[in-house]
């Protein structure tokens, strides 16, 4: 009941405007429910975080082949060292075509090319974009000398400085995709971001193997082989690792496109490495195997990439997690001995 | 660029880590959903005075919300949603007896969104009712991701601690849009920019107040310094939760959450994510540091993978 | 409100900050009730019945406000014997005469006089007052009858103990016995428990101390009863004593941004500027005569003659003189209703051959739609201003006649015209508020292409008009010529001044000067002024609509916020504010208060009351007019200077409103064999077929109660919304509310399509399933309600079926507004057929109910 009063000398006892109670005055008597449900809701269903506006192939394209491109320089390198000027070529070749490749990819997905010069307007490290931008801007160059040095055969000290300056950014270029996707709010790729980097590194690497196998000839494949096993053993150990500490979140890499996409990527770098390994020496052996292997990359680049299109698009991976780390929280808080300090939260 | 560990989370002053001297107090929203009447009037303020362009006509069936969410062309956003439970001690009046609870609550939001468009969203007793309404808007985070991951500098903080995309610089990237924890910023079909909601930038620079908060009839969207802003704030939850709705909480007040608190927060009656919010957000590039970690741990190994390949073929001598 | 008028729900929130308690009354738990503290859902059209249980439980358990109640209001007046209440009479009042519809209220009289109302059917009395003899007296058809009466001098017999069987007390307390709980929560749905909280609460909330207020819109007019709506709500807050005083009243929430203006200043048929009534063609009927008829004796009304003067001179200028009986003659006279409903039978008839529409979209918002658009493809000419081209504007090439085949455009013999229309940013002007507040409104920016002013149109249309009939000698086009029509115009387009007409319409004095009160008003011809009630709007030559002082810079009532009629005043009747003795009647709802020491009223707002009059005033014998009103008379336009309960005079449907059912209605009267309001307009037509209703065979084929209603997203007929995207986009299509029990009963599914079909057509909506709406348990039986907002149409940005194509014309008797708010239909699964099978569908359910051109007409 009202409590302001309007007297002769004018308003007394009136509270600010904003404070009107709702559902208070009178009626029934409410009980509230106890707060903090932990069943899982949403707003009907819709996301709660945007999803990335990437486009497939653009986006996928563009981690495949910077995983490709960083990779392959490594192996132009070693390649140039213990001269195998065959793999060095195609090396060299894969590392341009890859790194050349991965900034069209970029463009597209911007639109128009002149926005890509935007990307060297600044320098940030709390952007892997930016990082990534600048190190593609110096990697294309080095990787473009060093390939038509090497297929021309003109500017030979020119071209063994950019293969070794290239194959000194080539891990970084590797890399970086990882912390650029893992640096969104997109639970399958955030929370997988201690492990992404390795998933990504070795994908690069099957797929430089891979390439390596495909179009040396066998007499110079084998530091190809080495690096394609290294790399299909870093990827399926380092994802089965992601996937089992990502929990309910990692159900998108195993359920639906994405899953099929990152099964296709197991299976295939299996039979791609168990071809090369099997048949070494065999020229069409190794070529038929390299090609497995560039694919097994391919699909499981494209499989992180639905992973978290799909991870993003569902509340409830972004809900129950979050959910979960507040209870954890909460009851360390409370003091409760038996829980384990929370494992995502920093 | 400071990379330092307490310029990515924690509590702090945006402007003053954006890098002004002395900035004047930093602006924000306090909107308080128990009196949102949802009457839409801030989205039209907003579309009107940024001339943001129509958004589809499209009936939604979600109470309502025929505008779904936040995003390049919807810069403030009802949520309604209605449910079975009591708001406070008010009496409702509806006489449900004989609703299939648990059929409506199957049609609720744990499934896909196609069948999850239906009201109401939450089970509860047949003569309870309410209908929650609340205006969403971008949290100008004290840590934003979009801004820390934007590698264009299009996005920056400006004096007032805001948040703010600066077209003429966007490329349209997309890298803000999965970064923010809260689905606000978005690409807009036509341009491919990214835009949202600029805390009204134009209008703070003149003095004047957010379109929004200006058409908010209620006071539903409160402006001001943050400070004060959140000083109300606390008062006022705890004069409803003392007249017995026990509900109402803050939401993005806390200089001490995942983002270092919000720029814009809420009251509001139930949990956060029943109206489209994370409950527990955390600005992506807290853990940056802890990525690029990884990221030059996991260089290392490629270099030495390739190492190895090489001095394996050497060793091994296989053709 | 929130929904309608979310700007002032503000303030609603305000009274809320302070600790106010909201009770929504709707059938549907809407925007408002999420913000209410109790949401009482009731059957639509029952609310006569709801009020009617808080009046009873008011007289049965004492709960009035004995003092106000005994010296403010008429409840000790006692009563002719003549007099037969709905109580004697199962239903109706006495007076009825079946043949044709109407009430002779003779006996609703006063005993031993006769008053004249202060608003309405004032008409009714004229032969009698004129002639001083009973001579016809009928009531149904207010704008063309008289009736008898007693000489207006005699004394009215009071029982101040409230006692005498025939005192308006001791009728009330008969008349409503037996609106019940137990009757009400059979009647409304509303259950007896939530029905006694609602009394308890206001009731407690009322008194000396404390005051409740009624705030009600459309949801309570557009009824075949609306007007008695709104006498329940009077009438329960005289008795609680909430009228006059800070906090209290019974406000009307206006529609159309200054609806309010355009009733004050009308576009009315029947009013004149302030509310002076509209002559009735009687023969022989000159000033004098028009105004012994009109006028009351007592209170401000009895000057109606200066008011009348004035006007007419504000019109005639010059040409009007005692000589030519102030250009009397020149007005127009009324031979009946000449509502639009009317209009559009006589366009059907072919007596009506050309329309204006200046701001109007009936083919979507009026009842009917279709024979809105069946009228205006029988008319020689049409002249559409608006915005944009409306349904209104191209029924002719798509309205839903042409796909049904009912009408071929090529058959049309209606030539349209369409002019664009200048908006309120475009043009000076001032709005007038629900609280009567005038605001003026700046222009902003010049019209855009052709698009011109309303004033600009009228006015150069005038002066055409009148060029072209300059010099003419026939009669008829003297009240054109002899017009004032000089106002000053601006810029190069000739815009007239909007400050012109304010200007006159505040009016001046013999020496020209501004004019500050209507008291000033004379007579003899001496001061000029366009609308009484507004005199005082231009003080001092100053446009006291354009102030804008802020809130804190004065006090409370902020009385120098834009201006007020009348006289500034923010709440009527404010001498009610204060006791018999002139003290407020409590220190903590103080508004005005008689200051003895300076002998005169003063307070926060503007006494609506002779500043000098002392409470100790008693009128000397023979006074007449303002002199007349005691200092116990707060209600200074009342024939008698007090609230009525019981109303003598004025209205055409009794003086106690009564519940009674819809005119299409599932369900049957259950407080009188009466089903219907007796002298309801109805207009039988093949195209306007009403539906049996009650026990009716037939009526199980309308099952479900339909009802119409707003969106905040969108405006009326769609003209200000549906053709803009940031609006559209927020509600982009018509659909229609049902809860989910409905749902399940007709395999409803949500987002799906559904038709919805009347007597008069059929609609499909997309549906929103949802628990606001919830059954209800009337008579025993679950009902079901049906919602659909009114606002579509076939044109635009966003489209979809118009509602009114459902709705029949069926009107309140007094306003003539339509009754689009309480209807039956039945609804199903599905879009509704297209082409000729969209009529036959309509038909077949017409067959099924039996329906013929008799039903639904019986008295
Ligand atoms: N956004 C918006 N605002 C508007 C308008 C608009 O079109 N859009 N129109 C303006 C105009 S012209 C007008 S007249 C006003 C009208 O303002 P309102 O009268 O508020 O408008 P409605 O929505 O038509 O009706 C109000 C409510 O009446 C309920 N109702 C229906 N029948 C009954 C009944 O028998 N009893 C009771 N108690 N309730 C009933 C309906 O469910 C509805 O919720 O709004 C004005 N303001
Ligand atoms: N079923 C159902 N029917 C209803 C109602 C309901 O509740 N239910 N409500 C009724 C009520 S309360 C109302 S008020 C009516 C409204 O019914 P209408 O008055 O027929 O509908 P509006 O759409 O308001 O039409 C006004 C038109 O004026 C135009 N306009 C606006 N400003 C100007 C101006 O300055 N000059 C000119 N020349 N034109 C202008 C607009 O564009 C618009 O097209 O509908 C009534 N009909
Ligand atoms: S809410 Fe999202 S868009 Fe807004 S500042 Fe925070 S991160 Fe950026
Ligand atoms: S889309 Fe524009 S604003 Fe967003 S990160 Fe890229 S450049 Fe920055
Ligand atoms: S602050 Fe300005 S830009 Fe942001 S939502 Fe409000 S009106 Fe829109
Ligand atoms: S926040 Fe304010 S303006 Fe927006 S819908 Fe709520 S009440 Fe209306
Ligand atoms: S539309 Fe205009 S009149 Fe209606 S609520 Fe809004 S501001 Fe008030
Ligand atoms: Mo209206």
């Amino acid at each position: 009941m009202s409590d302001s009063e309007v007297t002769r000398q004018g308003l007394r006892g009136t509270r600010p405007d904003r404070e009107a109670l709702i559902g208070v005055a009178a009626g029934r008597d409410g009980e509230q429910p106890p707060g903090g449900d932990t069943e899982f809701t949403s707003y009907y269903g819709r996301p709660v975080i945007n999803s990335p506006v990437w486009e497939s192939p653009d986006i996928p394209g563009y981690l495949f082949l910077g995983g490709l491109a960083g990779a392959a320089s490594l192996l132009a390198s070693g390649a140039d060292l213990t001269r195998r000027p065959e793999l060095a070529r195609v090396a060299k070749a894969g590392a341009f075509g890859g790194a050349a490749l991965s900034v069209a990819a970029l463009v597209h997905d911007l639109g128009k090319p002149g926005r890509f010069l935007n990307m060297l307007r600044v320098f940030k490290v709390t952007s892997p974009m930016s990082v990534g931008s600048w190190l593609l801007a110096g990697f294309t160059p080095l990787a473009g000398i060093s390939t038509v040095s090497a297929w021309t055969g003109r500017a030979p000290r020119w071209g063994a400085t950019a293969t070794a300056g290239a194959a000194a950014l080539g891990p970084a270029v590797a890399a970086y995709t990882a912390a650029l996707v893992s640096d969104t709010a997109v639970p399958a790729w955030h929370d997988g971001y201690r492990e992404m980097p390795f998933v990504f590194v070795g994908s690069g690497a099957t797929a430089a193997g891979g390439l390596g196998l495909l179009a040396a000839p066998a007499a110079q494949a084998a530091p190809a082989r080495n690096m394609a096993t290294f790399g299909v053993a870093t990827e399926l150990t380092s994802g089965q690792w992601m996937e089992h500490r990502l929990g309910m979140v990692a159900e998108p890499y195993s359920s639906g496109r994405s899953g099929r996409y990152m099964r296709a990527g197991k299976v295939l770098s299996v039979v791609g490495l168990a071809g090369a390994l099997l048949g070494r020496g065999n020229r069409l052996v190794n070529a038929l195997s390299g090609a497995t292997l560039l694919a097994a990359s391919a699909a499981t680049r494209w499989g992180v990439f639905h992973a978290g299109t799909a991870s993003a698009d569902d509340p409830k991976y972004t809900v129950v997690p979050q959910r979960e780390r507040l209870r954890r929280g909460e009851q360390a808080r409370s003091g409760d001995a038996h829980t384990a300090p929370p494992d995502r939260t920093h | 660029m400071a990379t330092n560990s307490h310029a990515l989370y924690g509590e702090a002053d945006p402007a003053t880590l954006g890098g002004y001297d002395e900035p004047p107090p930093r602006m924000g929203f306090f909107t308080d959903t128990s009196v949102c009447i949802g009457c839409k009037a801030c989205e039209v303020a907003c579309k009107e005075w940024n001339a943001i362009p129509e958004d589809g006509l499209v009936f939604t069936g979600m109470s309502y919300d025929n505008s779904e969410g936040l995003g390049a062309d919807t810069w403030r956003h009802v949520a309604f949603i209605e449910q079975r439970k009591p708001l406070a001690m008010q009496d409702p009046g509806v006489q449900h007896e004989d609703v299939d609870v648990l059929a409506l609550a199957s049609q609720g939001s744990g499934t896909p969104p196609e069948q999850a468009r239906i009201t109401p969203t939450t089970p509860g007793e047949p003569g309870q009712m309410r209908w929650l309404m609340a205006s969403d808007v971008c949290k100008h985070c004290t840590h934003a991701a979009c801004l820390d991951v934007c590698p264009t500098g299009s996005l920056f903080r400006t004096e007032f601690g805001t948040v703010v995309v600066q077209e003429d610089i966007c490329n349209g990237c997309g890298y803000c849009i999965p970064a923010c924890p809260y689905g606000v910023i978005d690409q807009r079909q036509e341009d491919g920019r990214a835009w949202k909601c600029t805390l009204c930038y134009d209008r703070l620079s003149g003095g004047m107040e957010p379109a929004c908060a200006k058409a908010c009839p209620t006071d539903s969207i409160q402006f001001g310094p943050l400070d004060e802003l959140r000083e109300r704030a606390r008062g006022r939850v705890d004069q409803l939760v003392e007249a017995g709705e026990t509900g109402a909480r803050l939401y993005g007040e806390d200089p001490h959450d995942g983002v270092g608190g919000d720029g814009a927060f809420f009251l509001l009656m139930d949990e956060p994510e029943v109206y489209g919010f994370p409950p527990d957000p955390v600005v992506t590039t807290r853990d940056l540091p802890a990525m690029w970690r990884c990221v030059g741990a996991a260089a290392l190994t490629l270099a030495a993978t390739a190492a190895a390949s090489f001095a394996g073929a050497m060793f091994g001598r296989r053709p | 409100m929130a929904e309608c008028h979310p700007v002032g729900f503000q303030w609603v929130m305000e009274a809320k900050a302070r600790g106010a308690t909201l009770i929504h009354v709707d059938p549907r738990f809407t925007r408002t009730s999420a913000l209410a503290d109790i949401h009482v859902p009731l059957r639509v059209g029952s609310d006569i019945a709801f009020i009617g249980g808080i009046i009873n439980h008011v007289l049965q358990n004492e709960k009035y406000f004995r003092e106000y109640l005994v010296t403010y209001t008429n409840a000790p007046t006692v009563l002719t014997e003549d007099y037969a209440d709905t109580e004697d009479l199962d239903g109706v009042f006495s007076g009825l005469d079946p043949e044709s519809r109407i009430y002779d209220f003779h006996t609703w009289q006063y005993e031993g006089t006769e008053v004249q109302a202060a608003s309405g059917k004032r008409d009714k009395e004229y032969s009698d007052r004129v002639q001083g003899s009973s001579g016809v007296r009928q009531a149904g058809r207010g704008e063309a009858h008289g009736s008898g009466g007693a000489e207006v001098t005699a004394q009215i017999t009071n029982d101040e103990t409230l006692e005498h069987p025939r005192c308006v007390f001791q009728v009330l307390k008969r008349h409503y016995a037996r609106y019940t709980p137990e009757v009400i929560e059979e009647i409304c749905g509303v259950p007896q428990e939530t029905f006694l909280r609602v009394c308890e609460l206001l009731t407690s909330n009322s008194g000396r101390d404390r005051t409740s207020a009624f705030v009600y819109s459309v949801g309570w007019t557009q009824h075949t009863v609306g007007v008695q709506y709104i006498r329940s709500a009077a009438i329960l807050q005289s008795l609680l004593g909430n009228i006059g005083r800070p906090g209290g009243g019974v406000l009307a929430l206006r529609g159309h941004a200054s609806i309010q203006g355009s009733t004050d200043i009308p576009t009315l048929f029947n009013l004149l500027p302030g509310y002076i009534p509209m002559p009735h063609a009687h023969s022989n009927e000159d000033l004098d005569a028009f105004i012994t008829a009109e006028a009351t004796r007592k209170g401000y009304w009895a000057e109606m003659r200066a008011y009348m003067v004035s006007l007419l001179k504000a019109w005639w200028g010059s040409a009007a003189t005692p000589e030519t009986d102030f250009c009397f003659d020149y007005l127009p006279r009324l031979t009946g209703s000449h509502s639009t409903y009317e209009t559009v039978q006589s366009q059907l008839d072919g007596e009506c051959k050309g329309y204006f529409l200046m701001g109007e979209n009936p083919a979507v918002g009026s009842a009917n739609a279709k024979m809105q658009r069946l009228g205006m493809a029988n008319l020689d000419w049409l002249v559409v201003r608006d915005f944009s081209l409306t349904e209104s504007a191209t029924w002719w090439k798509d309205g839903p006649e042409i796909a049904t085949g009912e009408l071929h455009t090529e058959d049309i013999g209606t030539e349209v015209f369409f002019l664009p229309a200048a908006a309120h940013t475009e043009k000076d002007g001032s709005f007038t508020n629900t609280q009567r507040l005038l605001q003026w409104h700046h222009q902003a920016v010049e019209p855009a292409g052709d698009a011109r002013s309303d004033l600009w149109f009228t006015y150069h249309l005038g002066r055409r008009i009148r060029h072209k009939l300059a010099g003419s000698i026939d009669e008829r086009d003297f009240p054109i010529l002899d017009l004032t029509w000089d106002y000053p115009t601006k810029g190069e387009i000739d815009e007239p001044e909007a400050e012109s007409v304010l200007a006159e319409i505040n009016g001046w004095g013999a020496d020209g000067n501004p004019l500050t009160n209507y008291e000033q008003l004379n007579a003899d011809g001496s001061t000029v002024c366009g609308c009484w009630i507004y005199c005082g709007v231009y003080t001092d030559g100053v446009n006291q609509a354009a102030r804008r002082k802020p809130q804190v810079q004065q006090n409370w009532v902020a009385t120098e916020w834009g201006w007020a009629w009348p006289a500034n005043r923010r709440i009527l009747y404010n001498r009610a504010s204060a006791d018999p003795e002139g003290n407020p009647w409590s220190e903590r709802k103080a508004l005005i208060w008689w200051d003895a020491e300076k002998a005169q009223w003063s307070g926060h707002d503007i006494p609506d009351y002779d500043k000098s009059k002392s409470p100790h005033y008693r009128p000397p014998d023979g006074a007449q007019g303002a002199e007349a009103l005691s200092g116990l008379d707060p209600f200074i336009m009342q024939a008698d200077g007090k609230a009525w309960l019981f109303v003598p005079a004025g209205l055409t449907d009794g003086p106690l409103p009564t519940h009674y059912e819809p005119q299409d209605s599932p369900v049957s009267n259950l407080l009188y064999t009466q089903q219907r309001n007796p002298v309801r307009q109805i207009q039988p037509h093949p195209n306007n077929r009403y539906q049996p209703s009650g026990e009716d065979p037939g009526t199980e084929v309308y099952p479900y109660v339909l009802t119409s209603y707003r969106l905040t997203e969108h405006h009326t007929a769609g003209g200000m919304s549906r053709w803009l995207p940031y609006l559209s986009e927020l509600q982009p299509e018509l659909f229609c509310e049902v809860s989910p029990e409905l749902a399940a009963e007709r395999n409803l599914e949500h987002l799906g399509w559904a038709t919805v079909v009347t007597a008069r057509g059929a609609i499909e909506a997309r549906l929103l399933v949802t628990e606001r709406m919830t059954p209800m348990t009337i008579q025993g039986r679950r009902t079901h309600h049906v919602g659909i907002p009114y606002h579509w149409g076939p044109n635009g940005y966003s489209t979809g079926d118009s509602f009114n194509d459902l709705s029949s014309i069926s009107l309140d008797p007094n306003s003539h507004i339509q009754e689009v708010k309480a209807l039956s239909c039945d609804i199903r699964p599905g879009r509704r057929p297209v082409g000729a099978d969209r009529a036959r569908l309509v038909h077949e359910y017409q067959q099924r109910a039996g329906i013929t051109e008799r039903t639904g007409t019986e008295v």
